[in-house]
């Protein structure tokens, strides 16, 4: 899958653009699965002397070793490639710990991968209006469930059950960039067990 | 009318000369009680009587943002100036009693940066004086970096590297010492924001500079505020008041508004706050927008001035007001 379109939504709903190389003093790309595309297709743009500055930190996922190669191949000063962003996170913090006011972020692949890695970012200081996105691939979800607080990881039909509590949620658009999560719903709530029936709308 | 609404009636407390450009003036509330809060960058817009002229200039407040008793400002002469920093160190004296408007700020600290590293070149040290306050009360983590002429002119260096040892560095001209801006910029910790306040060409360095090295545009801050310009006296017609109103040579637009008695809004009163933003109605002529509130589109569009600043040369120039 390429450049996705997502249907005009509320304000809240995040948007992302096309990944540009950009001037900086050090460059933090961090990508999940397709999110590779974005940047082999930004490798075509960018100087040589940029990927020496360039920290990659990548996670495969499903498509196991369909990037990696290509992108061990860029020549980044420093490449990771690693199972989960769970796994990546600390190496993520430890990045964004080390670097100086001018490092550019790159983002791209999922929205969760996107979500959780800006905010770790923007904690970090860096305004999050600064930071470049780009989505490619699954356009599956990252839930919260409003009532029990927990993370649904994946979520591609709405309904949906919370993997926590159980309830089936209603999948909003409203998106907090804190916990890098859409929100959802229990859809029952004003008439408890009337429960729709499951649409696959995200892939 | 500015938008930062009431005035203060206040009185001259002190008149202190710095040095051989600047003066220190210190206001308090006439009739004695508290001066609204501020927070550090704010200034605020001095009314002065100058026989049948009356001037309006804007001065960053320099005290500390926590003591309400009184205001400070410090104001550098400017002999080719238009003339109110003149009337301010010739004819304000002691017990004097003036009026002021209500604090504005247009150059906030963004609080969310987790070091503030300020550039101050000349009488741009004002502002800071506020906002180093207000860190130094918060612990908050700041940096000054102040270019000066010489040692005699500059105004606070001493007394700031005393107050706040080990954060303040001075830079003396006639020493040939310079702000290393690069290597200043490259080392500093994610999440620092920069604020620069000084002469247009110091201003322009820092926003280019810190643009080439990656800097984020939102973690780049600055203040200019602009005299307005002389030139060539023109007309304009005034399409809500009905009114034709002649600018003078020295005289920038919105005074000439004011004059005529039309109610015009601002705020800052140099180009920077956008208070004062006016609707061309019709036009033949050229504008000289001088401005930092336009972009460069609005201004090639000729639909909008900025008053406060900027002028117009042509036959005729129709207004919203």
């Amino acid at each position: 899958m390429s450049k996705t379109e997502f249907p005009p939504s509320i304000t809240s709903r995040p948007v992302y653009g096309e990944l540009e190389a950009r001037s900086g003093s050090g460059h933090l790309m961090i990508a999940d699965a397709e999110g590779a595309e974005a940047i082999l297709d930004l490798a075509k743009s960018a100087d040589k002397d940029f990927w020496a500055k360039a920290h990659i930190i990548y996670i495969p996922k499903k498509t196991g070793t369909k990037y990696s190669s290509q992108l061990e191949e860029l020549g980044a000063g420093q490449y990771y490639a690693g199972p989960s962003y769970e796994a990546a996170q600390s190496r993520i913090r430890r990045a964004l710990q080390d670097c100086h006011m001018g490092t550019q972020v790159y983002l791209s692949g999922t929205e969760s991968l996107m979500g959780q890695a800006m905010a770790e970012a923007t904690a970090a200081g860096i305004p999050h209006t600064a930071i470049q996105t780009e989505h490619r691939g699954s356009t599956a979800r990252r839930m919260q469930c409003v009532h029990c607080k927990g993370i649904t990881e994946d979520v591609t039909t709405d309904p949906f059950e919370c993997s926590h509590c159980g309830l089936s949620l209603f999948v909003r658009d409203h998106y907090s960039r804190r916990l890098a999560a859409f929100q959802g719903v229990r859809v029952d709530a004003e008439d408890p067990g009337n429960i729709p029936e499951k649409v696959e709308l995200f892939k | 009318m500015s938008a930062g609404t009431a005035k203060l009636n206040v009185t001259v407390a002190e008149v202190k000369p710095i040095n051989d450009l600047v003066t220190r003036f210190k206001f308090v509330r006439t009739g004695g009680g508290d001066l609204p809060t501020f927070s550090g960058g704010a200034h605020t817009v001095v009314e002065m009587q100058d026989g049948d002229i009356t001037r309006l200039n804007a001065y960053s407040l320099m005290s500390n943002p926590a003591d309400r008793g009184a205001y400070t400002i410090s104001v550098r002469r400017d002999d080719q100036g238009r003339g109110g920093s003149r009337f301010m160190h010739s004819q304000v004296k002691e017990g004097m009693e003036m009026v002021i408007s209500n604090p504005v700020n247009l150059f906030s600290l963004d609080l969310r940066a987790k070091k503030h590293l300020m550039l101050a070149g000349g009488i741009g040290i004002t502002p800071f004086m506020a906002q180093m306050h207000q860190l130094s009360m918060m612990g908050g983590n700041f940096e000054l970096h102040y270019s000066v002429r010489t040692a005699s002119l500059g105004t606070y260096a001493k007394e700031l590297a005393e107050r706040y040892p080990g954060k303040v560095h001075i830079y003396h001209d006639d020493q040939k010492e310079a702000i290393d801006l690069k290597t200043l910029l490259a080392n500093q910790p994610l999440g620092t924001h920069v604020y620069v306040c000084g002469p247009k060409g110091m201003i322009n360095w820092v926003h280019s500079t810190a643009g080439e090295m990656g800097w984020p545009r939102e973690a780049v801050h600055s203040e200019e505020f602009l005299a307005p310009a002389s030139g060539k006296p023109f007309e304009v017609k005034c399409a809500v008041s009905n009114k034709i109103v002649q600018v003078g040579e020295h005289q920038s637009l919105l005074e000439a508004l004011e004059a005529a008695g039309i109610d015009a809004p601002y705020l800052c009163r140099g180009g920077a706050c956008g208070q004062c933003e006016t609707n061309v109605i019709g036009y033949d002529g050229k504008f000289l927008h001088y401005d930092h509130w336009l972009t460069d589109e609005q201004k090639a569009g000729g639909k909008h001035i900025m008053p406060c600043v900027s002028r117009f040369e042509g036959k005729t120039l129709v207004l919203d007001r």
